[in-house]
């Protein structure tokens, strides 16, 4: 596309010709309405005149009789000026007036017309044209007084001229300012084009240049800008959570792999195999469930799981996870206690029994003292798993004791696979406050990680269900409280 | 294994060659007898004719999907237990199963001792025993209606939850459980766990009924699970 064609595309240029062609018809309109009205005026005043002028000849005749007709019409036809004047015998013979020759069979007619006519005195040989009117008077005397018409004319073709002009003047000006804004729309938005096709290719650090005019094409730039920056974002995110599958998939595979081909090299044994294959299945055991984990945290992220939703007592799933680990922590030696209060919920209960068994394992796993030089109090290896109603929110919290986690990690610890440096030698998927975390989310809620001096403590947010919709939580008032 | 004297018939509908040669290989070398279907029409038509205590459906096959499968034979009245096996393994994906008409639902991937396990369970309901009130394995008596256990002369204390643990066991006395089949059952959790927590509750459970006793009755089994049966071999 030539860069001319390119201009004359533009939606400015556009515009720009549509309001031309508007305006042009509006002034062109405007100059006709003005040219007509004009016309109008100059004849009625043409009109007014000549009646005044009959009206006083006629009079003259009436009283004084032809001779003093020809009188003052020999006087008149004297005086300087556009007005016509004839009187003709019966016979058609013209008798005084400045009129050389009429248009052939004027004098017949009565009343208006519009003819071409010679004055006596002219010296050019030109016909002028004039408004006249044609009376008769008594003894078939006929008297013709009329204005000559060039003053119209003149008039009208000073308008027309105008009329000329005003819209070369308006076209010329219209095109050129259409051009002038198309070209400056058109500089920004290839400028901006520039800058998507960078983005396309890869270079997602691209942003597209911002005016200072704060005009639509800036604010769309920085909306734009925005949404670049969020996507960038995403992207990086993106490719840490890839990197991270890669590293954590991978890794275990690795072993998978290393173990059976040196199983194959070495065993001797039948025992041998066995042990190995065992190993194997073990592993592979756990990549099925690191897998499982990923895809339980994208569906939550997409919000495919909002189907089975219903109405349970957040209490119930607090004293139901307390009774599947209580075992667990003791055999850790560990204390695992329970406080419930009635803590309505709609949602997946599923989900959230899930999402607070990940807690309380990592409460397990995570929670034990520091201090290793003088045997823990009771009370430091006490894990509390907590649900309660507080206003508009259903809290489900399981509080630890032992090293907690700094406040500058928390954020860092509810990403995919992260593992804090702390806990790299321990086993784990690293996907369980992930999955925490989109639990809460997916029910409008969030994951909170605060500090318990000294521990830790993880809590589900989650919006408690209406007032009206209560009768569930009615109906089991006091569930009696499991304390170990 | 039960002393069950007609051989397990069982129809497999996959359509993944390897997956289903192993199926069919790893049931036979168990004693079953094990036939082959590999889409949705062919395994209609064998299930319709064929007189088989267990079917184990792919949710998805070739000509008609496992779930449209399983409608069609529960819509004529056919009430073969039917395993459903899936890669969508998430907690919808089975809710919509199970009300397809499946009787259990396994995701890939899985472990064939998981399977068999399965299978065992389901295929005892298509004989039918009654829900007796009172089960009995050896010297233990479990009383489903007065909740009381009881070993020889002893009588044990339970919490309600081992009492029900120790329910399901009996109920499938003889029988592989594993982990994953009590998690579901007794506690009513579809998630995996990371950690040995059915482990603790078994050796707690284990402790109650087996110590001090000089046959235990609760065995391990490897790589499956566990078995409540009187110990001779």
């Amino acid at each position: 596309m030539t860069a001319f064609g390119k201009l004359i595309r533009t939606t400015a240029f556009r515009l720009t010709l549509v309001y031309l062609f508007l305006f042009a018809l509006f002034a062109a309109s405007l100059l006709a309405y003005f040219a007509w009205n004009t016309r109008r005026l100059i004849t009625e005043q043409i009109t007014t005149t000549v009646n005044a002028e009959i009206g006083e000849i006629t009079d003259i005749y009436n009283r004084r009789g032809l001779r003093g007709l020809l009188f003052t019409m020999g006087n008149r036809a004297l005086r300087p000026g556009a007005n016509l004047y004839l009187v003709t015998a019966p016979n058609g013979q013209a008798l005084a007036g400045n009129v050389g020759s009429l248009a052939p069979g004027v004098m017949g007619t009565h009343g208006w017309s519009e003819t071409a006519y010679r004055r006596l005195d002219d010296q050019d040989n030109t016909d002028h044209r004039a408004l006249v009117r044609v009376t008769e008077m008594t003894n078939g005397f006929r008297l013709l007084v009329g204005r000559d018409l060039e003053e119209r004319r003149r008039l009208f073709g000073i308008v027309a001229k105008a009329a000329q002009w005003s819209i070369l003047v308006v076209v010329v000006l219209g095109i050129g300012g259409g051009i002038f804004v198309a070209r400056r729309v058109l500089h920004r938005i290839d400028a901006m084009t520039g800058t998507t096709k960078r983005i396309m290719a890869g270079d997602l650090s691209g942003r597209l240049p911002v005016g200072r005019s704060g005009d639509e094409l800036d604010r769309l730039a920085e909306n734009l800008n925005a949404m670049l920056e969020r996507i960038e974002a995403l992207m990086v995110g993106l490719k840490e959570v890839s990197d991270n599958i890669a590293h954590d998939l991978k890794t275990p595979l690795t072993r998978l792999r290393n173990r059976a081909e040196e199983a194959l090299a070495r065993s001797s044994c039948e025992g041998d195999y066995r042990a190995a294959l065992e190993r194997t299945i073990e592993e592979s055991d756990g990549l099925i469930r690191t897998f499982n984990a990923l895809l339980m945290i994208a569906r939550a992220e997409s919000g495919q799981a909002r189907g089975n939703m219903d109405d349970f007592d957040g209490a119930d799933v607090a004293n139901g996870i307390h009774e599947l680990y209580e075992p667990l922590a003791e055999d850790d030696g560990m204390t695992l206690r329970v406080k419930s209060a009635p803590s309505p919920i709609h949602g997946n209960r599923e989900l959230i029994s899930q999402a607070l068994a990940n807690l309380v394992e990592n409460a397990i796993k995570y929670g034990k003292p520091e201090t290793a030089a003088e045997p823990p109090s009771a009370e430091a290896m006490e894990i509390l798993i907590e649900a309660r109603r507080d206003g508009d929110h259903v809290l489900l919290s399981v509080t630890d004791h032992g090293p907690g986690i700094p406040e500058g990690d928390r954020k860092h610890a509810v990403e995919r696979f992260v593992r804090l440096e702390a806990s790299r030698t321990l086993p784990g998927s690293g996907l369980g406050l992930s999955l925490a975390s989109a639990v809460a989310t997916l029910h409008g809620g969030e994951l909170r990680l605060g500090d318990s001096h000294p521990g830790l403590v993880a809590t589900l947010v989650l919006p408690a269900r209406a007032a009206g919709s209560d009768r569930l939580a009615a109906q089991t008032p006091d569930v009696p409280q499991k304390a170990a | 294994m039960t002393a069950t004297a007609p051989q397990m018939r069982i129809l497999i509908i996959e359509d993944d060659r390897e997956s289903a040669d192993y199926l069919v290989k790893a049931f036979r070398e168990v004693g079953y007898v094990a036939d082959l279907a590999s889409d949705g029409e062919e395994g209609l038509s064998m299930a319709e004719t064929g007189d088989y205590d267990v079917l184990v459906v792919d949710r998805m096959l070739p000509k008609r999907d496992g779930l449209s499968l399983i409608g069609s034979l529960r819509d004529k009245g056919n009430r073969t237990p039917v395993l459903i096996l899936s890669a969508l393994g998430q907690v919808d994906d089975r809710i919509k199963g199970l009300r397809a008409g499946g009787d259990d639902y396994l995701p890939k991937p899985y472990s064939f001792a998981e399977l068999l396990a399965r299978v065992e369970v389901l295929s005892r309901r298509n004989v039918g025993p009654a829900e007796e009130t009172t089960y009995r394995v050896g010297d233990l008596e479990l009383d489903r209606l007065s909740h009381r256990v009881a070993r020889g002369k002893d009588e044990l204390t339970l919490q309600p939850r081992e009492f029900r643990l120790l329910e399901y066991l009996m109920k499938h006395a003889g029988q592989v459980v594993t982990r994953t089949m009590l998690l579901e059952n007794v506690w009513d959790y579809h998630f995996d766990p990371q950690t040995n927590v059915i482990d603790v509750h078994i050796s707690r459970l284990r402790s109650k009924i087996d110590k001090g006793f000089e046959r235990p009755l609760l065995h391990t089994i490897r790589g499956a699970g566990y078995m409540i049966r009187d110990g001779i071999r």
